[in-house]
């Protein structure tokens, strides 16, 4: 039930793109400077518009400050509906929150076309806003799709090297995914009478193998967006390519859009088929986790294992929603949230670092604490959030979701152990050799330490590694009875097939 | 006492105002100096304003009136929609005509006159009910058609497409009048609901019905471009004229969906068993072999001609899907369709390198460098084209497999999404082409500004009915289901 009426949720979802056309309509392409702080001004008052639903929040498993269901397209049944709970809540505060920094950070990191540029970023998160408010399955396909072309074309223009390969690769794996769900959400329609999320999770189980079906072309969709193993491929080459702060986003947002997926559709809508085939999705995630992180191990370009590292991580965070018990999945929620934190400050670092070298190998550097001790803080803290230390956040969600898994299944929880193990000798690994050691090579002599705007665009996120380390129940306490309420959903379902 | 017939032309008032203007543009022809030829256009556009209104005043009227006895056309909802989409394309192909007739030495009088009669004949096909009148609306539409792909006679591949489109027709005809004649037989009549009826009271001619109906398919088949009757696409397409190549390209395919939707709705729906699964098999072969073909081209003409094949195959599955949603679907999607196919066409046609040579896909590298807003009309229409939401092309797709999912036939929808994937690869191809590389060497031709405002219109037509399609949707499905009623 919306505390207001006021559409707050529409205004977070459509600021972006207003801003966004705004850019072009008022201003010249030469006026680089003043593009850059109007994509600033927009994106840091879309935080603070999406952190007020923070203050009205009221602690429960619902869905909250409903916009709709108004009626959009009558003669197809499609609807306008958005809605905001305890799972999708902290999703939007990350992505508002990763667009603003990203297009802080960008100003060192774009120098050429940045009217284009900062279009195509706010764009991008209308589009990541739009799949996570979404109540409609169709406007959720719709802003799931929106989101490609924004970040084909960051890719595409702004990226390195192989860019248009890589955003080719993306686009096309993704849409190729997502083709099935869309057949999919159509005989949901015929089946359950409705596109709209809230009717078809009250509406009369499926037969289960029209399940079975349903959740294999949801699954596919998401399983490539997360990505899972072995629908992974695409994504090293989007995330090396990528321009730094595309990279942030991809990592950071659009992975998580898959995880989410799963959580909203593939659960509470096909129980049945969910619980059956748990088993496989849970080892393609383990086989993920440890995939991931020996291949993470073997990487000479930062940005790659970096994003290896983001296949391992997410393993374990589907691992956790699989195993169909609170501490799983609060932890999959929040761990959601921490890897696109932590990579999202690595990325930003990874980007900061490319700026004054030209070269992401890691055999270019080394010995760099000497010449760059605040980058190097802020690399170290980083690295312990994402490899789980405890007292920051990393730890949290890791530990929960282990504990879940335990519970659930003795012999998966050993193997996603080893992933923990594999991600702190890779991460560590990339620390030492890239800021410890000799100083060698004479490029980097010269290296100039964190601006003033970029310890600005790290200190918000660091700073949350430590608060959600130490004070996890600030985020657990919103995020658990929408959890709850979900585990309720597909509950019966689970106790009488165990 | 001869009974005259009780004739209503104000039935097909559109077409015949289309014909009218057709006549003075060729009596103006013959005043004016070379120099001033542009006003042919302007002749043309009221012509065409002319038949818009008829068309706006017999809808407000809309009347199942009957042109002599046992009906030979209708101005119903179905037929006036459809006149709507064929005026637009027709406004928007004179648009772009202009200054494309005048650099290359086309014949204006004629080109224009043939446009507008090609346009009659597409109405008439949509509001005819009856088999013969079919048949002549189908020669009154395709034999300009003829002519205009032939019309740069200093150019080879202009007579070549000119030559290969009518020989290929005129075989077509051919089939489609043996099956007409055949279906003749069966059901006793040539009109469409006589013929239905006589099927449905005498079983014995059905396998005389089925004959005639598949002979008919295979002349509709050429029209419409469908695998494999479409082999003559690429190269038509590829030597005609473009402004030619894009009105024909939605209008040709619309009238003949627009016939075929009504012939097998009201004469075969008897039928129904024997053609449903034959249009789903032949949708998925068309489908494919558009899609697959077209990875390959670097013509942008012929490029857009197989993805035109392809769209063929998606119309096909709201037909395979036999019910209401399906023709509704078919009626968006086409007139969207239009938007999204003269808007790339325009393009095309903008891009072409100052020598005169057609453009490629190497040729239009970089054009978001050289001239950015018809590479961002490109750029809608590709998008359009491929199925990405929130675009026109995305509403009408979704509606064509839903009406196929209605229909028992998700496997027909499935195969369709992952053929939108495929084409996904070579539209991107193109858009890759005018952001992602540098700019070409050649020099380009200066856009016309009439150009630039069909790209314009195109792009906001696009938009529009991807974001608040509900008015046409209406419309469509109104339309559809009144031609069942018939």
């Amino acid at each position: 039930m919306g505390q207001s009426d006021f559409p707050v949720l529409s205004l977070i979802v459509f600021l972006p793109l207003a801003g966004a056309l705004a850019s072009l309509v008022f201003f010249k392409k030469t006026q680089q400077a003043a593009v850059r702080w109007w994509a600033l001004l927009v994106s840091v008052v879309e935080f603070v518009v999406s952190l007020s639903l923070l203050f009205r929040w009221q602690i429960r498993g619902e869905m909250q400050f409903m916009d709709g269901p108004a009626t959009w397209i009558p003669e197809l049944g499609i609807s306008y509906h958005l809605g905001v709970d305890g799972i999708s809540l902290f999703l939007v505060l990350l992505t508002t929150l990763l667009t603003m920094l990203a297009v802080l950070a960008s100003w060192g990191f774009v120098a050429e076309r940045e009217r284009s540029y900062y279009f195509w970023l706010l764009l991008l998160e209308t589009g990541c806003l739009g799949v996570f408010l979404a109540l409609d399955t169709v406007l959720f396909y719709a802003f799931w799709e929106a989101v490609l072309v924004p970040m084909y074309f960051l890719i595409g223009r702004w990226g390195s090297e192989r860019r248009i390969y890589a955003a080719l690769k993306f686009f096309l794996y993704t849409m190729a995914g997502s083709a099935l769900m869309l057949v999919a959400i159509i005989v949901l329609y015929f089946v359950g009478g409705s596109f709209n999320l809230l009717t078809l999770y009250d509406s009369p189980a499926i037969p289960t193998q029209l399940q079975t079906w349903l959740f294999l072309a949801f699954a596919l969709a998401f399983a490539i967006k997360v990505p899972l193993f072995p629908f992974h491929t695409w994504l090293p080459d989007a995330h090396v390519q990528a321009p730094a702060a595309g990279s942030v986003l991809l990592a950071g947002v659009l992975l998580k859009m898959g995880t989410y997926g799963f959580l909203r559709f593939c659960l509470p809508l096909f129980p049945e088929a969910a619980v059956s085939l748990a088993p496989l999705l849970a080892v393609l995630s383990i086989v993920g986790i440890i995939y991931g992180a020996l291949v993470a191990l073997s990487q000479r370009d930062v940005k790659s294992l970096v994003a290896y590292s983001s296949i391992s991580h997410l393993g374990l965070v589907v691992l956790g929603i699989f195993v169909f018990n609170a501490q799983g999945m609060v932890g999959s929620v929040l761990q959601m949230i921490n890897h696109g934190l932590s990579t999202g400050a690595l990325f930003f670092l990874v980007g900061m670092l490319y700026t004054r070298r030209h070269t992401r190998l890691i055999e270019d550097f080394g010995g760099l604490w000497k010449k760059v001790p605040r980058f190097g803080l802020f690399l170290l803290i980083a690295t312990l959030a994402s490899i789980g230390l405890p007292g920051l956040n990393g730890f949290v969600g890791e530990f929960t979701i282990l504990v879940g898994t335990f519970k659930a299944e003795r012999i998966y929880a050993v193997f996603a152990a080893t992933g923990l193990v594999l991600g702190a000798w890779y991460m560590l690994t990339l620390i030492r050799r890239v800021m410890h050691g000799p100083l060698e090579n004479p490029a980097n002599q010269e290296l100039a330490d964190l601006s003033i705007r970029e310890v600005l665009v790290l200190v918000p996120i660091t700073l949350l590694f430590f608060v959600i380390g130490i004070f996890p129940g600030l985020l657990l306490d919103w995020m658990e009875p929408s959890v709850m309420a979900l585990l309720h959903q597909i509950g019966p379902t689970i106790v009488s097939l165990k | 006492m001869i009974e005259t017939p009780v004739l209503n032309f104000s039935v097909i008032a559109p077409a015949l105002a289309l014909v009218v203007a057709a006549v003075i543009v060729l009596l103006v022809d013959l005043f004016l100096p070379r120099s001033r030829k542009q006003v042919l256009a302007f002749v043309a556009l009221l012509g065409i304003v002319a038949a818009f209104v008829a068309t706006g005043l017999l809808w407000s009227a809309i009347q199942p009136a009957f042109l002599g006895t046992d009906g030979m056309a209708v101005a119903d909802g179905y037929a006036l929609f459809f006149n709507f989409a064929f005026l637009t394309v027709a406004g928007l192909a004179v648009l772009i005509s202009v200054d494309y007739a005048d650099r290359h030495g086309l014949a204006q009088g004629e080109y224009y006159a043939l446009l507008l009669l090609s346009t009659a004949g597409m109405s008439i096909m949509a509001a005819t009910t009856d088999l013969m009148v079919l048949f002549v609306g189908l020669e009154v539409l395709s034999i300009p058609l003829y002519v205009l792909a032939g019309l740069k006679r200093g150019q080879a591949m202009s007579n070549e497409a000119g030559l290969k489109y009518f020989l290929l027709g005129a075989f077509a005809s051919a089939f489609l009048l043996y099956g007409i004649a055949l279906t003749y037989g069966a059901g006793g009549s040539t009109a469409f609901n006589v013929v239905a009826a006589g099927l449905a009271a005498d079983a014995s001619t059905r396998v005389l019905a089925v004959a005639g109906l598949g002979l008919t398919l295979v002349g509709f088949g050429f029209k419409i471009a469908l695998v494999p009757f479409h082999a003559w696409t690429p190269d038509v397409y590829q030597g005609a004229p473009t402004s030619v190549t894009a009105f024909m390209s939605v209008g040709a395919k619309a009238a003949g969906f627009a016939a075929l939707g009504r012939v097998l709705a009201v004469a075969f729906p008897g039928l129904l068993t024997d053609w449903a699964p034959l249009l789903a098999f032949l949708a998925v072969l068309t489908m494919t072999v558009g899609n697959v073909g077209a990875l390959r081209q670097t013509d942008l003409k012929r490029l857009l001609a197989y993805s035109s094949v392809a769209h063929a195959g998606y119309l096909l599955v709201g037909l395979a899907a036999a019910n209401e949603a399906g023709l509704a679907g078919v009626l968006f999607y086409l007139l969207a369709y239009g938007f999204m196919n003269v808007g790339a066409f325009a393009v095309v046609m903008a891009a072409e390198q100052a020598d005169g040579a057609e453009a490629t896909v190497e040729s239009i590298a970089g054009l978001a460098a050289r001239k950015p807003g018809l590479a961002v009309g490109m750029t809608v229409a590709l998008l359009s084209l491929a199925g990405m939401p929130p675009l026109a092309g995305f509403i009408g797709k979704f509606y064509l497999f839903r009406a196929a999912v209605q229909a028992d036939l998700t496997w027909l929808a499935v195969i369709g999404v992952l053929n939108s994937v495929v084409s996904a690869y070579f539209y991107l191809k193109v858009i890759v082409a005018m952001w992602l590389r540098e700019p070409a060497e050649g020099e380009l031709v200066k856009t016309c500004p009439l150009v630039g405002a069909t790209v314009t219109a195109s792009a906001l037509g696009i938009v529009i009915l991807g974001l608040m399609p509900s008015l046409l949707l209406a419309l469509a499905e109104m339309s559809a289901r009144g031609v069942m009623g018939l």
